[in-house]
């Protein structure tokens, strides 16, 4: 079985960000980044299923160049190769404009099956997925908690809302996203990061691909939100503010 | 184009958010509004809100949900009745169709809306970035119709304007062929009963991944103890393993409205907010200052929560006597 995981890169969960001059998207310069941590499970759940029906994972990745430090750490987990689509004007796009690129590229493959995080952690959309699903023509799935593999087909289990799942078939090549925390993320081994080294990665641009850069929708401004609730902030030593805060609840919330 | 299109989904409680959402805009934009009830021909719960038009959608190949048997009838019915605008509620349902019914017409869905600031010839989307730190304005582009969907919570169904003569209800034929129905579902099924009900506590107690390790787990949970708490959890902390999944808040767990919410160690990812926000009072205890709990906050302690719990469970027992 041949399978595309579809990664992004973005800023590191714990990143203090800043809105950048143009207030039109954040300061990304001394951030650091990391794989999308839903893609780093759709990535796991790639390996776990080439591990049990054998074939090949290729891990496909749109964005700059300094995003081959997260295909590098596909590659060191378990991918045999990549693709990374470069450019630098990613973040001005839309989920349309960027997912055609990704179809584009995946389609050239001929894959059975493409995975994907359920969502991005910087844009949150979660849609590219099925965005691609549907330039491609394949059937989909969303937030899947497991795959089995049938013959040209795949049974999965999908989380529904409020504790419900459903079992669904769908026939190959299909894409499926992802549900985060379904399993242990591995670590690269050392054998790992040095067999990566050796692995094909292959470039491509939007003009490789013939994709036009154009978005839809448009950001027309970033910046902090509002505060809907005036918080009061219990300052002090820990124990002043546990004091504080027990008080708070005594006399004001009167619930102890 | 012309006109607002609210699509409902059947016994779900963010239908009547998205269809108060859409008389606002509506009123915005000096357009009407309708709403679409797809896989049945009764209006049910919508038949008295007031509303241009109720388009009932119902065919066979719709009483199960596939994405696209609903993606190719609600095509036919925004081809036909040509909206400006198609709203939706961010349900996982929605996440799973309305992507690819925005593709069929070049459009972007605008998802996870929170809030829309709206006048005639220009309207913008308010939506969450970075798990929430930050807000976005998204403008449309291209030709209509424009697709959002909106968060749960973000508007507030009791705001839905009732209708004073009833409303038209119209039958829409659809044109759907089996044969493109790819996917094959089976009847949803819930794993386990559910042990613990976490919305009849009047305290909830409420730990995440800034607990760091399992073994950390017991403190908070003596924390909640002494304060008669429930005690609960954002999804990593399940996804562990940590605690069982039936103490998870949020949209993917329970939804909670109890008199005081506890978080420790919280960020405050949108879909853990969804869940508690409805708290009465809110309390966040976490070492990130512009972590997006404290957006939601009435009280914050900002500082490292291994040496804030003990000292509370102290201050507790104290207060108790």
């Amino acid at each position: 079985m041949k399978i595309i995981v579809a990664i992004k890169q973005v800023p590191a969960r714990d990143s203090q960000l800043r809105v950048d001059s143009a207030g039109k998207w954040i300061q990304t310069s001394g951030l650091s980044f990391e794989i999308n941590e839903p893609d780093a499970y759709a990535l796991e759940a790639a390996l776990q299923l080439k591990e049990k029906n054998g074939g090949e994972v290729l891990a496909l990745c749109a964005g700059p160049a300094g995003a081959s430090q997260t295909i590098r750490e596909a590659l060191a987990k378990g991918a045999d190769r990549a693709l990374h689509i470069e450019d630098d004007t990613l973040n001005d796009l839309d989920t349309l404009a960027v997912s055609r690129l990704l179809a584009k590229a995946a389609a050239a493959e001929n894959p059975d099956l493409i995975l994907t995080g359920l969502q991005s952690d910087d844009l949150g959309y979660g849609q590219t997925g099925v965005v691609i699903a549907e330039l491609l023509g394949m059937p989909h799935a969303t937030l899947i908690m497991e795959v089995e593999k049938k013959d040209a087909a795949v049974r999965v289990k999908r989380e529904l809302e409020d504790g419900w799942f459903q079992h669904v078939e769908l026939p190959l090549p299909a894409v499926l996203t992802i549900q985060s925390g379904i399993s242990k993320l591995r670590y690269a081994t050392l054998m790992g990061i040095k067999r990566a080294k050796t692995k094909e990665v292959k470039r491509l641009t939007a003009a490789d691909l013939g994709v036009e850069l154009q978005p839809t929708i448009t950001i027309d401004r970033v910046y902090a939100p509002v505060r809907t609730k005036q918080t009061q902030i219990l300052e002090g030593s820990a124990k002043e503010a546990a004091a504080k805060l027990v008080e708070k609840l005594k006399f004001e919330v009167r619930v102890l | 184009m012309s006109g607002i299109l609210v699509i409902t989904q059947q016994k779900n409680r963010m239908s009547a958010e998205t269809l108060a959402a859409g008389q606002q805009l509506g009123a915005a934009l000096n357009l009407p509004v309708s709403a679409a009830v797809i896989g049945t021909s009764d209006a049910g719960e919508f038949a008295d809100k007031k509303l241009d038009h109720i388009y009932t959608v119902d065919d066979p190949l719709l009483k199960a949900y596939t994405p696209d048997g609903y993606t190719a009838a609600l095509e036919q019915l925004i081809r036909l009745k040509k909206p400006q605008f198609v709203l939706l509620p961010h349900t996982y349902q929605v996440r799973d169709f309305a992507p690819k019914l925005a593709t069929r017409f070049q459009q972007v869905l605008v998802s996870d809306v929170v809030d829309f600031r709206a006048a005639p010839g220009s309207v913008v989307m308010v939506r969450q970035l970075f798990q929430g730190k930050l807000n976005a304005d998204v403008k449309f582009g291209g030709e209509a119709p424009y697709f959002a969907s909106l968060q749960a919570g973000a508007f507030r169904a009791e705001n839905a304007v009732r209708a004073d003569t009833p409303v038209s209800v119209e039958s829409v034929p659809v044109q759907l062929d089996a044969s493109k129905i790819r996917s094959r579902p089976e009847e949803p099924f819930r794993e386990a009963q559910r042990a613990v009900d976490l919305t009849a506590a009047s305290i909830i107690v409420s730990v995440g991944r800034g607990i760091r390790e399992k073994e950390n787990i017991p403190m908070v949970e003596e924390l909640a103890k002494v304060m008669g708490a429930e005690l609960a959890a954002s999804r990593p902390i399940c996804d562990n393993g940590w605690l069982p999944m039936e103490r998870q808040v949020g949209s993917s767990g329970q939804t909670v409205a109890p008199k005081v919410y506890i978080a420790v160690g919280i960020s405050g990812a949108i879909q853990h907010l969804v869940g508690m926000k409805g708290a009465k009072t809110i309390v966040a205890i976490n070492k990130d200052a512009n972590a997006p709990i404290f957006e939601v906050a009435d009280y914050g302690i900002v500082g490292d929560l291994f040496e804030v719990v003990p000292a509370l469970i102290e201050e507790v027992k104290k207060a108790k006597g």
